[in-house]
């Protein structure tokens, strides 16, 4: 199908995205790489009056290691995650995650704003942040916030960005423990049936309910997911015991 | 809304509406209609192209997203022979049936080959994952990446690669 019509208007910094969005207000939608707006659009699932391109600002495409901490800037892309030996070093779970993430031509062109503005529940990369204990960059007219990645993701492909918020990078704390992560999927490249990213004793499970959702290892699980096409509730249910099982004994954590 | 690109290296300038995706502009504005539509939502792979030398899904990129990019389809890598012996191996091994899948696949095919000459099988079906197949299944389709691989590697040799040289000093 094909994407209803909208309006296109080209951001050339944040702060002229921040007043657009300001000034459109919930009917506007930013847009950067488009891997996830776009299909969504042309189902459409989503028809945002007005789409903001954001694609092109210059500054956020950064990696920085400092001290204590990691920055994503939020047009990175991820196949320069992918491909990143900084992040490869410091957050090698990250890494690992990205090579679930899609399809070659669609990480050559998803950021990783993008991704997490988005708040797929069946996304990898909500759930890395989560057990990362990673906090969001959101930026606005009135300023700049991080906002902890357990309180970002507040509902099915809801954040808790304000309207005329724009997510302008990620910080993860360094150093990033033991990592282990796992998807069952049926095609490679495809959303999870069900997936865990874990971090140290932090375990991040993904498909498995309306956001992602984080347990201490120490915890018994207590999922209620959907149920769809590709599996019943029962069997995500066991499928995550089974992820979170294999999580315990990788990282050495007795059960 | 007024745009101006680069398609298989030709200058183009064109007029759009925003809701016009990359693939419907290469085909009903510029009819270079080798770029397929399958899914529209980036599942299928059959409208992949390459934008400033990236592998892309046409349909998850806006014509106006595209301005002042370098577009590049399977006219334009078929035109220039950058993947005559790609589609000599395809045809050789019937690595295609109906043909739909194919520009992708080849497009695909030739990103990986440029980042890796010597792929192996599990490499080659990881870097096609995103590209549907729906009638002579994929073997095929990976035995004629395997032979284009060897056949590069073996003719950097006799032109004088590292392979020739090494040769020349063992003999």
């Amino acid at each position: 199908m094909k994407a209803p019509a909208f309006d296109y208007v080209r951001a050339g910094t944040v702060t002229e995205a921040c007043a657009l969005l300001g000034q459109h207000g919930a009917d506007a939608r930013l847009l950067a790489g488009g891997q996830s707006l776009l299909p969504a659009m042309n189902l459409r699932l989503a028809s945002p009056s007005v789409l903001i391109d954001v694609g092109r600002i210059t500054g956020l495409d950064g990696i920085e290691v400092r001290a204590d901490k990691l920055r994503i800037g939020a047009l990175v892309r991820h196949e320069t995650v992918l491909r990143s030996t900084q992040i490869a070093k410091h957050v090698p779970l990250l890494t690992e995650a990205m090579r679930h993430v899609a399809h070659p031509a669609i990480r050559a062109r998803g950021t990783m704003g993008g991704n997490l503005a988005h708040a797929d529940p069946a996304s990898e990369l909500p759930a890395c942040m989560l057990a990362l204990g990673a906090a969001i960059e959101a930026t606005s007219a009135r300023g700049t916030r991080m906002i902890a990645a357990e309180y970002f993701f507040t509902g099915l492909f809801q954040t808790a960005l304000e309207p005329d918020e724009m997510l302008t990078a990620i910080q993860i704390p360094l150093p990033a423990p033991r990592f282990f992560f796992q998807e069952i999927a049926r095609r490679s490249g495809d959303y999870a049936i069900v997936g865990l990213a874990a971090s140290g004793d932090r375990l991040a499970f993904f498909s498995v309910g309306d956001r992602p959702l984080l347990f201490q290892a120490s915890a018994s699980l207590d999922l209620d997911p959907p149920a769809d096409l590709q599996a019943t509730a029962a069997m995500r249910v066991h499928l995550a015991g089974v992820l979170r099982q294999r999580a315990l004994t990788a990282l050495g954590i007795q059960a | 809304m007024k745009i101006a690109l680069t398609v298989n290296g030709e200058a183009i300038g064109a007029e759009v509406e925003p809701r016009v995706h990359l693939g419907d502009f290469l085909r009903e504005h510029l009819s270079l209609t080798g770029t397929h539509l399958g899914c529209e939502h980036g599942v299928c792979g059959a409208c992949t192209v390459r934008i400033d030398g990236a592998l892309a899904r046409a349909c998850l990129v806006l014509a106006v997203q595209a301005d002042g990019c370098r577009v590049e389809t399977i006219e334009g890598l078929s035109d220039s022979g950058e993947i005559a012996d790609l589609q000599q191996a395809f045809h050789e091994r019937n690595a295609l049936q109906c043909g739909y899948c194919t520009p992708g696949m080849l497009i695909a095919a030739q990103d990986l080959l440029l980042r890796d000459p010597a792929p192996d099988r599990e490499t080659i079906r990881e870097h096609l994952s995103g590209n549907y197949c729906r009638c002579t299944g994929y073997h095929a389709i990976v035995d004629a990446i395997v032979t284009t691989a060897e056949g590069r590697q073996a003719s950097k040799g006799v032109d004088g690669g590292p392979t020739a040289a090494m040769t020349t000093v063992v003999s």
